[in-house]
C-alpha cells in the first residue's frame, strides 16, 4: 500500500509535470511536433533595417508564416530573406512583399499582397520588393525639406 | 560446518598512519592470526579505530603494508581489492545501520547488490541471519526503532549475511549494559564455533570481554604495540601500564598532567549561587 | 603587516576555486554511474517522490502568489502607458526567462537540498557511508547518481508547473480582480512567448538543477572533513553552507546562462 501511494504520488506529479510542460513548448513555444511543412520563397530588399529571423509574415493581416534567415546579397547592395509560408498559402509571380511595421514603434513584419499572375513555385523569388519604411529619414525629410 | 578453507591472516609490516599530518600509529609490525579471535586494546585515542580503518582499507597507510593472506592489500588492482573487501564483514560502533532501509532490507542489501538470488532465497538468509543474532522478529522495522544493541547486532548480522572469512568489528561492547555485553560476546564466540575457519578482529577497550573471547591479544600504547600474544600471556606480564590497564587502576599523577586546587572561597560562593546551602 | 588581508584574500580565493574544482569532480564521479544498473531506477523514483512529488504543491502555491504579485505590479506599471494589453506578455515573460527557474530552484533548495545534505551528513557521522564501502557497494552510486538523475528530470517538471501556476495567477489578478480582457491576455502572451524563451527555462532549470544535486550532495558527503564543527554540529554546518552556497551559485549560473541565451 506504501509502495503503490508513493508510485501514485510520482505518477501524478509526472502527469501534472509533463502536461505543463507541454503546455509551454507547444502552446506557447509553438513548437511543431513533426518537421515543419510549408514551402519556402525569397525576396530581396534594399534594406531590411529593424527585421529579425522569426519575424511574422501576413496575407491580409492573417498570419501565414514566418522569417527563417536573412542573408546579405553577394553584390552587397540589398537583403535577401528567406520565409516559410503555410502550404496552403499559394502565391502569384507578382506578389508584392512589404516590410511594415505594427503600430508606430512595434515590431517589424513582412506583408505580402497578392497579384493576379501566375502562381510562383516553391523555392521561388518574390521579385518585388517594398523595404522597410526608415521613420527618422522620413521625419528629417519633412523637417529638413525635400519632401515633394 | 566448514564454509571457506582458506584461513586468512591479516599481517601489518612498518605500518605507520594517521588522519591528515597526525601520526597515531608508528611502524607497527605484527600478525593477527587467521581462524582466532583478535582483541586490539588500548586507551582512549590510541589509534585503535585508525588500525581498523586501515585492515577494512577506507584510508591507506602513510607507510608499510597491510598483508591479507599474504597480499599487500592497497597494492592490489581495484577489481581484486574490491573482491578481498567481499570478504570481510565489519561491524561498526553503532552498527552504522541505513536508516534509510528496514533492518530486513538493510541486511539484504549485501545480497542485492552482488547477487542474482531469488527474492524467496535473500528472504531465507536474512532470517536466518537475523535469527543468528536474535532479531528475527525486527524484520520490518527501521533502525530508529531498535535499541543501541539490537542495533548493534543487527550490525553483526548484516556483516555476516554473505559468510565473509575475516570479521572486524569495532567496539562490539561499548555502550552496552552488562547483559547486552555478555550476549555479544557469546554470540562471537557462536560465530568462532560455527565458522572455524572465520578471522576475527575486535576492536575493544572492555576488559571483562577480552577475558571472556580472545585468543589473541594486541595492546596499543603510544603509537606502538606495547603486547601481543595470548591472553594467558598478558594476565602474567609485569609491564606496569599493562597492570594498571588489567586492574582498571586510574593514572599515576606525573602522567595526569598539571592539577589546579580549588580555593573554599570559590565553592562556598558557587554553592550559595546554587543553593546548596 | 601589509600583506595580511592581501594573503587572506589570497587564501580565501584558492580555497574557493579548490572547492569548486572538488565539486565538479564530485559531479562527475556522480554522472557515471547514473545508468550503471537497473537497480538505479528504483532509487530514482523514490528521489522523484521526496524531491518532485514532494515539493509540487510548494512550487504550485509560490507560482501562483508570483504570477498574482506579477499581474498587480505589470497592471499599474503598464496602465500608466496605456498598454495593459501587453500585460500577459509581461507576466509570462517575466516568469519563463527569469523567475520560474529560479525561484522553483530557490524553493527546491530550500526543501529538498538541505534535507539532502543534512541526510547525506548523518550518514557519513554514524559511518553508514564507510559502511556502504566496506560493503563493496558504491557511495556514488548509491547515493549521489539516483539524486542527480532525479533532479535532472524533476527540475524542469517543477518550473514548468511553477510558469504555467504563475501564468494562472498573473490571470486572476490581471483579468478576474483588474479588468483586463481575457482575450486580449492570453494573446498577448502567445504571441510574444517564442521557443527559444521556453527552451531557455528548460535549460536554465537543468543547469540549476545540477548546480543544487551537487553542491547539497557533495557539503553532506564530506560533513566529516569540516573544520567548524564535529558531529551533529558539523551536519547542521554543512546544511547551512549547502543552501547558502546553493543559492548564491544559482544566481551566479543564472547570469551566465541568460547572458549567453540573450
Amino acid at each position: 500500500m506504501k509502495k503503490y501511494s508513493l508510485e501514485l504520488q510520482v505518477g501524478l506529479f509526472v502527469l501534472v509535470g509533463f502536461l505543463c510542460l507541454g503546455y509551454l513548448t507547444i502552446k506557447l513555444g509553438k513548437m511543431e511536433l513533426f518537421a515543419s511543412h510549408g514551402h519556402t520563397f525569397e525576396a530581396d530588399f534594399s534594406s531590411v533595417s529593424g527585421l529579425r529571423p522569426g519575424a511574422g509574415v501576413e496575407i491580409c493581416g492573417v498570419s501565414v508564416g514566418k522569417v527563417t534567415s536573412i542573408s546579405l546579397l553577394p553584390e552587397e547592395n540589398g537583403a535577401r530573406i528567406t520565409m516559410n509560408l503555410n502550404e496552403t498559402v499559394h502565391i502569384t509571380d507578382d506578389t508584392i512583399a512589404s516590410i511594415k511595421t505594427s503600430g508606430i514603434i512595434g515590431d517589424k513584419y513582412v506583408s505580402l499582397s497578392i497579384g493576379g499572375g501566375s502562381a510562383l513555385a516553391a523555392g521561388g523569388r518574390i521579385s518585388e520588393t517594398e523595404a522597410s519604411i526608415d521613420l527618422e529619414s522620413l521625419i528629417s525629410k519633412y523637417v529638413f525639406g525635400g519632401v515633394k | 560446518m566448514t564454509i571457506t578453507t582458506q584461513v586468512w591472516d591479516i599481517a601489518l609490516e612498518g605500518l605507520t598512519a594517521g588522519y591528515g599530518p597526525k601520526v597515531v600509529l608508528e611502524n607497527i609490525s605484527t600478525v593477527l592470526p587467521g581462524g582466532k579471535i583478535s582483541m586490539v586494546l588500548g586507551g582512549s585515542g590510541c589509534g585503535k579505530s585508525t588500525l581498523l580503518r586501515q585492515i577494512i582499507g577506507l584510508s591507506a597507510p602513510m607507510e608499510g603494508k597491510v598483508l591479507l593472506g599474504g597480499n599487500d592489500f592497497f597494492a592490489m588492482k581495484d577489481a581484486e581489492f574490491r573482491r578481498m573487501r567481499r570478504r570481510m564483514g565489519v561491524l561498526f560502533q553503532d552498527g552504522a545501520l541505513l536508516g534509510s532501509l528496514t533492518v530486513g532490507e538493510n541486511i539484504a542489501l549485501p545480497l542485492r547488490e552482488h547477487t542474482h538470488l531469488k527474492e524467496a532465497e535473500v528472504q531465507e538468509i536474512v532470517l536466518h541471519k537475523l535469527s543468528l543474532v536474535g532479531l528475527a522478529h525486527t524484520t520490518a522495522l527501521y533502525p530508529s526503532q531498535l535499541s543501541g544493541g539490537m542495533r548493534k547486532r543487527a550490525g553483526l548480522a548484516r556483516a555476516l549475511v554473505t559468510d565473509p572469512p575475516i570479521l572486524l568489528c569495532d567496539e562490539p561492547t561499548s555502550g552496552l549494559d552488562p547483559i547486552s555485553a555478555a550476549q555479544m560476546d557469546a554470540l562471537l564466540l557462536e560465530m568462532r564455533e560455527r565458522f572455524p575457519s572465520m578471522t576475527i578482529v575486535c576492536v575493544s577497550h572492555d576488559m571483562e570481554s577480552v577475558k571472556a573471547i580472545a585468543d589473541h591479544v594486541l595492546v596499543l600504547h603510544e603509537k606502538q604495540v606495547i603486547f601481543q600474544g595470548s591472553l594467558h600471556n598478558l594476565q602474567e606480564t609485569t609491564k606496569p601500564y599493562l597492570l594498571q590497564f588489567l586492574a582498571r587502576a586510574p593514572m599515576r599523577e606525573e602522567e595526569q598532567g598539571a592539577s589546579y586546587p580549588l580555593s573554599e572561597a570559590t565553592r562556598a560562593h558557587m554553592h550559595r549561587e546554587l543553593e546548596l546551602q | 603587516m601589509v600583506t595580511v588581508p592581501v594573503v587572506a584574500v589570497g587564501r580565501a580565493s584558492l580555497a574557493f576555486v579548490g572547492e569548486m574544482g572538488a565539486m565538479l569532480i564530485f559531479l562527475l564521479l556522480g554522472m557515471r554511474h547514473m545508468c550503471s544498473s537497473t537497480k538505479q531506477l528504483q532509487r530514482v523514483l523514490r528521489q522523484v517522490h521526496v524531491i518532485g512529488a514532494g515539493s509540487f504543491f510548494l512550487i504550485a502555491l509560490i507560482g501562483l502568489f508570483t504570477g498574482m504579485v506579477l499581474g498587480l505590479q505589470g497592471y499599474y506599471t503598464l496602465t500608466r502607458y496605456g498598454s495593459v494589453g501587453m500585460l500577459g506578455s509581461a507576466v509570462a515573460l517575466t516568469l519563463i526567462r527569469e523567475l520560474g527557474p529560479v525561484l522553483t530552484a530557490i524553493m527546491v533548495t530550500g526543501r529538498a537540498g538541505s534535507a539532502m545534505a543534512a541526510e547525506i551528513g548523518v550518514m557519513r557521522i554514524s559511518d553508514q557511508i564507510d559502511a556502504l564501502e566496506v560493503m563493496d557497494i558504491n557511495p556514488y552510486a548509491y547515493l549521489v547518481s539516483p539524486r542527480i538523475t532525479a533532479c535532472l528530470f524533476v527540475f524542469p517538471l517543477l518550473t514548468a508547473v511553477f510558469n504555467v501556476v504563475g501564468i494562472l495567477g498573473g490571470y486572476l489578478t490581471g483579468v478576474q480582480l483588474l479588468g483586463v480582457n481575457q482575450g486580449v491576455y492570453f494573446y498577448s502572451i502567445e504571441s510574444s512567448v517564442v521557443f527559444a524563451d521556453v527552451a531557455g527555462t528548460f535549460i536554465k532549470s537543468v543547469f540549476f538543477a545540477l548546480t543544487v544535486v551537487t553542491v547539497c550532495c557533495y557539503k553532506g558527503f564530506f560533513a566529516n572533513l569540516r573544520q567548524d564543527g564535529m558531529g551533529p554540529a558539523a551536519v547542521g554546518n554543512a546544511t547551512t553552507s549547502a543552501v547558502v552556497l546553493s543559492c548564491v551559485l544559482l544566481l551566479l549560473v543564472d547570469y551566465v546562462i541568460t547572458s549567453v541565451l540573450l
